[in-house]
């Protein structure tokens, strides 16, 4: 009898840890999909002002990646996702989502136009049973990929400097959610304008055994633009000033709920835009066009809360009284270093939550081990709390 | 003579449940239990020295937490410690790990296929929406549908919207779930065999049916409503063996007052005038009561411990269509040692955890087979775990208790009983099954306790050795327990109950059936009720 | 230029049969294209050896409702009407069963089959009620009259009196082995009615609920079995027939390659030779799966669905055996006259059991169960004179047979069923003068039915009422405007009943008279 090697029963390492270990100081970990993944390495304000002024690095390799091809991929692509695939040409990314049958998220992620009909589908958690029940009757390959690419978040105004400085010629003419490869060392490095943090970034995906390589030299090319790696923390407060939404958090995804009424349409997280009912047949779609007939039950609202105290999993009501039940609770909550502001995102049942609303978040906060709470107006506002031009412009400047 | 307010007849977890809150009520309560140890098939006993043997049930997950909490069992000595993790060993020398960590777990099933690992995470939420479904009628008596009493039409509509509180594909789904076979639920999620047969077991445990046979995907929830710690699904080891479970709520019993009695077997339940007067003992003595409560299963209860000519005909005919089949079989095995599985790497975690040996449906199916052909399987499916590694209070030090629960093993051969030699082969082939991949095994054993289901009939009193006192078809749970119009506790005769796993909802160490029946009666005697609530499923 | 109609059925089934009068009754311009150059898909006379024809599927009648017949005018010669059973014993001593009268057992089980004709008549019944309407939707949106249909079923199961409502609770998820070993002691008793609960699916009498399939077996003339003068095509014709009165084209050799979807919709079909037929609506009677797999396309749908229809279990165990004889055979303790009555071989309900244990793992019985009948004694119309047609339906051959269909395969099942069916009829070898199988996989490909099941789909409780197809699309539309089932696969079933067609139809004017 032959023993059969054991899985490994520890966190897994990604490709660039031999990297994050040597910047280890905090100790600092936590599990994403299996792999040691950094809270921080520095303190959280270091790290996320690195987003703001200058430029942070992100391991995003424990990111879920699919490689979608063959002679159906658009067609498959296309039916699984709520948004027109068809509009999305090779050398482009979309945002999209996907819903099940009765209109309900699945999750949300980024497809990746690699090449004519050559996709990569790139999300927060695994999803090869329902891609393969997708592909049922078509002709599509679905191949896991996630072990196989090194990805790392480049974020912050100075990253395009970095890019530059890094050799990559032609960076200056990626226009937001555009793709191009460029060579590294004799690898192909994909570099996408894509990210989490609602600022001037990239994402550059690798082979992992360049990955050592494509650090260093990364590091090496920032070293005068202020570069610093980051951790999931600071990632996160970006992200919420961003606007933009994480399953787990603002939503679950719709296979994984167990109770009734957990789950939540695209039309009711905001993303109708993401939305196009004029593609014949999507997943989702007889559901979400009788939603919009009949109505929303939730909406996702962002929200500018006055005072400075956090509102994390606040309930939300609709007078300061708190009269009447709770509408709605926080999503998500941080203070926003850099527009100084309270910020937050929930969910409210309708009518509430349009824009302009004024609604009251029950916060709760420790000071010296005594807990108080506070009744803070919030308001409904549109936007996301940080947009800044240079997210935008192509080519970038040099900040 | 004394009168006591009531007799629970069997000292088995579920009569001992209800004793307990008879007596927690205030009434003058006795216990009697024909064996000279309690538990019932919930029972540690040292049957080779210094071993102390879990001999039927083996492992403790449905324990209503309501009731551990209620009865303070904690207090009275019971501990219940979690394990985790299972190895299915296949035949060409790999093996398939079960592992608590979702991540690990995932790593493992992505090995044989990624779309399996990933549907796991359906199959489990798939799964888990339905143990909450009915976890929530654990603790409630089923509703008469046949019946226009307020109460029976209100757990009526509870029922209904906790149903259609569900989105609509989802209540399509529950249908489908609760009649369709463990097997093709499977096949819904899962594409590799081994993972398949790995979790196709516990839809048959306990059950007279195989895996293939519509109406063993419910079974599925038998084996993972449970929970440790609030860990839904999680299963542990009770301290000292499956009779701590016993002693805990007997110490419970007699701390509220009660009065418990060994040795003392009943003969027949005494009924005059079509009420209860009490139980006719063995030794000829006789025991007055106001109320008799009956812990043994339904065909036991009727037709072995009542005189025919006090029950309607027809209701004797029903319950002895009632089915309870012998299924399974147990092998209990002293160890010098801990045997090797060198299939398992050194010092793997699987080694504390389940083991099977049965790699594919086929096998699984052919098992049911033989049992079909009235003889124990020849290739059976055994569910193995070795407790000592968990809980050393059992054996001397260094050495192990193995427990194997064996399916399928009917209650007769080709409807004759069990000869010696018979039972020795039934144990013969558990044995070799596993050595097959333990090659020091066989010498490690010092002593086995072979146990046919005809051997649990005799001595735990289970009819046929069922482990559920009735098999768990749709024909048979719910308001269907034991029998229609039957279900709600209360037997034929007045002052009669039934509190064992014959009736709602069933079997398991869950102690759920002693605690509603005393819910009922305590109804009947217009005394307030003092019987847990299911904790609340939000 | 595209011909335009109002509706396209696909197949001449007896269901799309059924359908397309009804709507042409209602006024539609209704076309239905069949595959094969005869109609009445699975209800078809065939000619298999020279001189010797057969129906090449269903050979018996027991479950055409009166409904159907009633709306339809539907007129047609009968060979046989109340034909009864005997259930061969190898001893000789045969059970012999018509309506609710049983000889050859004990008189404790004759008095017992009476009681259980009783129970079991009442129930189907009432199940009956309910093949002959569109299942309600199960959601807090439902309509109206879906809540209605609820309600009325509810109330139905409570009328049937306390006691016979709690049996019925009891049994309809249990298996017949158990119901009839609780009542029978005369094994061929107990053989022959479990063969009846299993015929046609993928279920030995252990398994629970065969006491449904039992029902839904009853649940049109009370198990009272006729056969067709000139085989079944006749009851085909005749449906054909109130088609064409009413309006409707039908054309045959005219197999359907798509269907049409314009802008999320059905636009129409086109055929294999390329002709186009536009209509707002389309009628399937074919499968679930192939509709939606072949014909409509994954991607015209959405995934869950699609995974949905993907899962539906219909892989079909019952083989089809035609004999032409040179005369009867000979059958020990069956006079002459009798030979006008269908046979069964199913010894005991173990003997059941075991047949279905090969079918389990991909393998052919080796003792099949039969369901036998010689058509041409009824109807010398089907035979040369002085010759026989044998007319067996042979279980259990999986569709899945693990080693696949192939011609030794077949053959070797023939010779096995042939082998088998001499212990009843010991010349029965000398009087073959030709034979045909039809496997499930010969059954696919020659009446178009994936998985060759006669029901379109396996008829069991997680398949049946709200979840036949699949949950969401039991009221015939599928989640495609304008798309439609009416055949087997879609509630409540196959058979000759013509319920689906009839129900379709109804559910289609519904719907198009609130639009």
């Amino acid at each position: 009898m032959t023993t059969i090697q054991e899985v490994p029963q520890d966190r897994l390492k990604s490709p660039f840890y031999s990297r994050q270990a040597e910047l280890d100081r905090l100790n600092r970990w936590h599990e994403w999909k299996g792999y040691r993944s950094a809270d921080g390495f520095y303190e959280t304000a270091l790290e996320y002002f690195a987003i703001r002024n200058s430029t942070g690095v992100f391991d995003l390799t424990p990111m879920t990646k699919y490689r979608i091809s063959g002679a159906d991929s658009l067609d498959f692509i296309d039916r699984l996702v709520t948004r027109d695939m068809r509009k999305i040409k090779p050398g482009r990314v979309a945002y999209a989502v996907w819903c099940d049958d009765e209109g309900q998220v699945i999750d949300d992620g980024t497809i990746f136009h690699l090449r004519q009909g050559e996709y990569r589908l790139c999300a927060q958690e695994r999803h090869m049973s329902w891609l393969t029940a997708a592909a049922i009757g078509m002709d599509v390959s679905i191949v896991d990929e996630t072990h196989d690419i090194a990805a790392l978040a480049v974020q912050g105004p100075t990253s395009y400097s970095v890019l530059k400085n890094l050799g990559l010629d032609g960076i200056e003419n990626l226009k937001p959610f555009g793709l191009d490869n460029f060579d590294f060392a004799g690898t192909e490095l994909m570099v996408s304008r894509t990210g989490y943090t609602g600022d001037l970034g990239y994402e550059l995906w690798i082979s992992p055994d360049k990955a050592e390589a494509l650090w260093d030299a990364l590091f090496e090319a920032g070293k005068h633009h202020g570069i610093w790696a980051i951790g999931t923390e600071a990632l996160d407060q970006a992200r919420i000033e961003a606007g933009y939404i994480g399953a787990y958090i603002d939503f679950l995804p719709a296979h994984v709920t167990i109770r009734s009424g957990r789950s939540r349409s695209p039309l009711e997280l905001g993303l109708e835009w993401l939305v196009d009912f004029k593609k014949a047949n999507f997943n989702g779609r007889r559901a979400l066009a009788e939603e919009k007939r009949r109505g929303s039950a939730w909406r996702l609202v962002k929200l500018d809360i006055e005072g400075n105290k956090p509102a994390h999993h606040s309930y939300i009501y609709a007078s300061k009284g708190g009269r009447g039940k709770e509408v709605g609770f926080i999503t998500s909550a941080t203070w926003s270093p850099v527009c100084k502001q309270n910020i937050a995102i929930g969910t409210v049942r309708t009518p509430h939550g349009k824009v302009g609303d004024k609604l009251f978040v029950e916060i709760y906060y420790q000071r010296e081990m005594h807990w108080s709470r506070v009744m803070a107006e919030a308001t409904v506002v549109d936007k996301p709390f940080w947009d800044p031009q240079r997210r935008r412009a192509t080519p970038p400047g040099p900040y | 003579m004394k009168t006591y307010d009531a007799i629970v007849i069997g000292a088995g977890h579920n009569g001992l449940t209800n004793a307990a809150y008879l007596a927690k009520s205030g009434l003058d309560v006795l216990c009697v239990e024909k064996n000279d140890y309690i538990g019932g098939a919930t029972a540690s006993r040292a049957l080779y020295k210094d071993w102390l043997y879990s001999n039927c049930s083996y492992v403790c997950s449905l324990l209503r937490p309501e009731i551990y909490r209620d009865l303070e069992l904690a207090r009275h000595g019971l501990q219940v410690t979690p394990y985790g993790g299972g190895t299915v060993f296949m035949e060409n020398g790999d093996y398939l790990g079960s592992y608590p960590d979702p991540e690990v777990h995932y790593r493992e099933y992505a090995r044989f296929s990624k779309a399996d690992a990933d549907a796991y995470e359906k199959y489990s939420a798939d799964t888990m929406r339905q143990c909450r479904f009915i976890r929530d009628f654990l603790l409630r008596t089923p509703p008469d549908p046949a019946s226009f009493k307020p109460k029976d039409l209100r757990e009526l509509a509870r029922l209904g919207n906790k149903f259609f509180e569900m989105s609509e594909q989802r209540m399509y789904d529950t249908i489908r779930f609760w009649t369709m076979s463990v097997a093709e639920y499977l096949d819904e999620y899962f594409e590799t065999d081994v993972i398949k047969a790995a979790l196709s077991g516990s839809g048959i445990i306990g059950t007279a049916l195989g895996i293939h046979s519509p109406g063993t995907a419910y079974v599925l929830l038998h084996h993972y409503m449970g929970e440790v710690d609030g860990n839904m699904g999680a299963w542990g080891y009770a301290r000292g063996g499956m009779g701590a479970v016993a002693a805990a709520l007997a110490n419970s019993f007699r701390s509220l007052g009660g009065e418990l009695r060994t040795d003392a077997g009943v003969e027949q339940i005494v009924v005059k005038n079509g009420s209860v007067k009490g139980v006719a003992l063995t030794n000829g003595e006789e025991i007055d009561s106001r109320i008799v409560v009956s812990g043994m299963d339904a065909k036991r209860t009727f037709l072995k411990c009542m005189d025919k000519s006090d029950l309607d005909p027809d209701f004797y005919q029903r319950i002895k269509n009632f089915k309870i089949r012998g299924s399974s079989g147990k092998v209990n095995i002293a160890l010098d040692g801990m045997p090797t599985f060198p299939a398992l790497p050194k010092g793997s975690p699987l080694l504390d955890g389940d083991m099977h040996f049965i790699d594919s449906m086929e096998r699984m199916e052919r098992a049911y087979d033989d049992w079909k052909d009235g003889t124990w399987s020849k290739d059976p499916y055994v569910d193995m775990v070795i407790p000592t590694t968990t809980d050393p209070t059992m054996v001397p030090p260094g050495k192990h208790f193995m427990s194997c629960f064996v399916q399928y093993c009917p209650a007769q051969i080709e409807g004759r009983e069990w000869t010696s030699e018979e039972c020795d082969q039934f144990g013969q082939t558990v044995i070799d099954q596993i050595a097959e991949y333990s090659p020091d095994f066989k010498d490690l054993i010092l002593h086995a306790e072979i146990r046919t289901a005809q051997d649990i009939d005799e001595e735990s009193g289970l009819t046929e050795g069922n482990i559920f006192h009735g098999e768990l078809t749709m024909d048979q749970l719910m308001f269907n327990r034991p029998i229609p119009g039957y279900a709600q506790y209360r037997g034929p005769v007045a002052g009669l109950y039934m509190c064992g796993s014959s009736t709602h909802p069933g079997g398991g160490v869950m102690s759920a059936p002693g605690c509603n029946a005393a819910r009922e009666i305590l109804f009947d005697l217009k005394r307030p009720d003092i019987t847990p609530v299911n904790f609340s499923e939000d | 230029m595209n011909e335009r109609y109002d509706v396209c059925v696909i197949g001449a089934g007896h269901n799309g049969l059924v359908c397309a009068s009804l709507l042409a009754k209602a006024g539609k311009k209704v076309l239905v294209l069949e595959a094969n150059d005869q109609v009445g898909g699975a209800a078809v006379t065939r000619t298999f050896a020279d001189g010797f024809s057969v129906s090449a599927c269903a050979h018996l009648l027991y479950q055409l409702q009166p409904q159907v017949r009633k709306e339809l005018g539907l007129k047609f010669e009968l060979s046989g009407d109340a034909i009864g059973t005997i259930a061969l014993s190898p001893d000789g001593k045969h059970v012999r069963m018509n309506g609710k009268q049983v000889t050859g057992t004990s008189d404790e089980d004759a008095a017992s089959y009476r009681d259980f004709c009783r129970r079991m008549t009442r129930f189907a019944d009432l199940l009956k009620t309910y093949l002959n309407k569109t299942p309600p939707r199960l959601s807090k949106d439902a309509s109206k009259a879906d809540f209605l249909t609820l309600g009325q079923l509810g109330l139905d199961i409570r009328r049937l009196g306390r006691v016979e409502m709690q049996e019925l609770l009891r049994i309809i998820g249990m298996n017949i082995f158990d119901e009839l070993n609780e009542r029978f002691e005369n094994g061929v008793l107990r053989g022959a009615l479990s063969l009846d609960a299993v015929l046609g699916t993928h279920l030995g009498p252990r398994s629970p609920n065969t006491i449904l399939t039992y029902l839904y077996r009853l649940a049109g003339s009370h198990g009272t079995i006729s056969a067709p003068a000139g085989g079944m095509s006749t009851v085909a014709e005749a449906l054909a027939h109130c088609a064409r009165d009413r309006g409707a084209t039908i054309r045959t050799g005219m197999p359907v390659k798509r269907i049409i979807i314009e802008n999320g919709r059905v636009a129409g079909v086109q055929t294999e030779n390329g002709e186009q037929f536009s209509s707002r609506l389309v009628v399937s009677n074919a499968d679930p799966k192939s509709t939606i797999m072949c014909l409509v396309s994954t991607r015209n749908v959405e995934t869950g669905f699609a995974r949905r229809i993907h899962n539906i279990r219909m892989r079909g165990n019952a083989a089809k055996m035609h004999l032409a004889l040179d005369g009867l055979p000979a059958i020990d303790g069956v006079e002459e006259q009798e030979y006008g009555e269908r046979f069964v071989v199913a010894p005991d309900d173990v003997y059941v059991e075991r047949a279905f244990n090969a079918a389990k793992y991909g393998e052919t019985s080796d003792k099949p169960v039969f369901e036998i009948t010689f058509p041409s004694f009824r109807d010398q119309s089907l035979a040369p004179d002085g010759k026989h047609v044998m007319s067996a339906i042979v279980q259990y051959a999986p569709y899945s047979l693990k080693e696949g269909w192939s011609d030794a395969a077949r053959q070797s099942f023939l010779d096995t069923a042939i082998d088998c069916l001499g212990e009843f009829m010991p010349d029965l070898k000398q009087k073959i003068v030709a034979s045909e199988m039809l496997t499930p996989a010969d059954i696919e490909k020659q009446f178009l039915i994936t998985g060759g099941h006669w029901h379109h789909g396996e008829l069991a409780l997680d398949q049946f009422l709200f979840t036949r197809p699949v949950g969401g699309a039991q009221q015939y539309a599928m989640p495609l405007d304008g798309l439609y089932l009416c055949g087997a696969g879609a509630h409540p079933g196959g058979g000759i009943s013509g319920a689906a067609g009839r129900n379709a139809a109804r559910e289609i004017l519904k719907r198009e008279k609130a639009a």
